[in-house]
């Protein structure tokens, strides 16, 4: 048997993982989700010690380490904290095509900005402090995608 | 507390694709170079850690395989899912609950074997975000302009880190793109994530870090030029970056305050003298050198202008290359910190820094740097 290695090809072996996942979204997600498609509002939950209001909603405040007891209800109307326009076809764009504008919105009444993509704009009008609305979609699913996504006011 | 040394570093070579190695064959190589830069045996090693990802792996509990080529037989091994420093930090705390006298630790990443995109969409949560589509890049994209418009800065200081990088790691065997480039090239280079081009951004890339960690006692016995761990300390911040300023690194200010408290740093900006910090994208290191107290917030962009951070400068920030220049995630950190121990045993060839006695290197954690972890290394007890 040959002991040199220097000769060997290294090969590739090409694969795949694949595995379906149930992730239960928790009642607090739920809400959320639950109040887009019955009110077309963001519900957003309200720690009541530092009275901080958090969209998209959890459980838990952050800096409190107290649960976030009160709800409040946003109509999703908000600024543009800050933003990028994706270019590259980057695999994590899945079937969206580029140009994509990713950005977090704080919508007013909230303390926290959520991530979303902006669309119905010319990606060379987005700048910080834009006012957006979202726009949700006709057919809610339960979905991070039933906010189809925001617009300019 | 107890002082704890550095006794033995191992690289490989940073590249864009180790066809000749799968990550445990990255894994023996190292360890081994740790061995003998350390000049001991397996024998001598306590414990082992091993930082890795499984995503990035595509293996669960990717570190049981990472073992044997690691030495763990019949040895208590543990495994950090995260940046290598954080493994150190535990090989650390190891040696100081006294069980240990010398720790093992390693970091691999083969970033050529899947799709960095999708492996770091899936950090984002899973209910809310993922699904929108957001990857490091979008992420930190975000993150840049956050910073570049508080600060008012441009792309043309942000692509200066890149050009003094890159240049840097024409002087180190172990980087992977050493590149003789202008600001012009990195603004003429392809826009992925506005404002985040192509030379703003590091490699994906496959690598391999060990560190060995000794007390006092096994450092003097075992090493001729141990190096003294002076401080160390990790924070987090919030999980969702719209819960964060993402412009403040409020978290690597908190690291720094405490790892500078432990090693008796007063003035960051006087005291220390060599930086490794987790440069993955240009404006990153400047954001990163203000939370480490090295100039004042918005400043770093000015100093770096004037020199201040080139190898010949005040304070030569990555002066082996940074990770712009190859970045194996996971063994990022520990290959900052190989390569302050590389400056402080003054055997960092034409970049070292002249009598280099304090150094101060950065690790990070999750989406736009959510934790930090410093480390503030001495070439004196």
């Amino acid at each position: 048997m040959e002991q040199d290695l220097s000769k060997v090809t290294p090969l590739v072996y090409e694969s795949r993982i694949g595995v379906p996942y149930n992730w239960w979204a928790g009642k607090t997600a739920s809400r959320f989700f639950e109040t887009i498609a019955h009110d077309k509002k963001l519900a957003a939950t309200k720690c009541d010690k530092c009275g901080k209001v958090f969209v998209p909603p959890r459980k838990t405040c952050p800096e409190c380490f107290v649960d976030t007891n009160s709800w409040v209800s946003l109509s999703g109307e908000g600024t543009v904290v800050t933003f990028t326009v994706v270019t590259r076809k980057l695999a994590a764009l899945g079937k969206r095509n580029p140009p994509v504008i990713f950005a977090l919105i704080r919508p007013d009444g909230a303390d926290t900005a959520m991530l979303h993509i902006l669309d119905n704009i010319a990606p060379e009008k987005v700048h910080t402090g834009l006012a957006v609305k979202p726009v949700f979609s006709e057919n809610p699913k339960g979905h991070i995608t039933d906010i189809s996504h925001f617009e300019p006011v | 507390m107890e002082n704890i040394a550095i006794i033995g570093i191992g690289m490989i070579p940073i590249k864009a694709n180790y066809k000749t190695h799968n990550f445990a064959d990255m894994a023996w190589e190292t360890v081994n170079a740790a061995l003998a830069d350390a000049g001991i045996s397996i024998k001598d090693v306590d414990n082992v850690i091993t930082t890795s990802n499984d995503f990035w792996d595509g293996r669960t509990i990717s570190c049981m395989a990472v073992g044997d080529a690691s030495g763990v037989r019949e040895k208590n091994c543990s495994c950090v899912e995260g940046d290598g420093t954080f493994g150190a930090f535990y090989g650390m705390a190891r040696i100081l609950s006294g069980s240990y006298g010398t720790t093992l630790v390693t970091g691999h990443t083969k970033g050529s074997e899947s799709i960095s995109s999708l492996i770091t969409n899936a950090a984002f949560d899973p209910i809310y975000e993922r699904a929108l589509g957001p990857d490091m890049i979008s992420g930190c994209a975000m993150q840049a302009r956050a910073y570049m418009e508080k600060h008012g800065l441009t792309s043309r200081q942000t692509a200066l880190v890149s050009v003094k990088n890159h240049g840097n790691a024409k002087h180190n065997p172990y980087a992977q793109l050493p590149m003789d480039i202008s600001v012009d090239d990195v603004l003429a280079s392809e826009m992925i994530a506005d404002p985040l081009r192509k030379l703003d951004c590091s490699p994906v890339s496959d690598g391999c870090c060990a560190i060995i960690l000794a007390n006092e006692e096994k450092a003097k016995k075992l090493c001729k030029k141990p190096v003294w761990v002076k401080g160390a300390a990790f924070t987090s911040d919030a999980y969702f970056l719209g819960d964060r300023d993402l412009a403040d690194p409020r978290s690597l200010v908190a690291a720094a305050k405490k790892a500078y408290a432990m090693a008796g740093i007063t003035d960051p900006t006087k005291q220390i003298d060599i930086a490794e910090v987790y440069d993955a994208f240009s404006y990153q290191e400047l954001m990163w050198l203000e939370g480490l107290g090295i100039c004042e917030p918005g400043q770093a962009a000015s100093l770096l202008e004037k020199g201040d951070f080139a190898v010949n400068g005040k304070l030569p920030v990555n002066a082996s290359g940074g990770l712009l220049s190859g970045h194996p995630v996971i063994a990022a950190g520990l290959y900052r910190i190989a390569e302050c121990v590389r400056q402080l045993r003054g055997e960092a060839g034409a970049v070292q820094k002249d009598g280099a006695k304090t150094a101060v290197a950065q690790g990070l954690n999750g989406v736009a740097g959510q934790s930090h972890c410093v480390w503030v290394l001495g070439a004196d007890k």
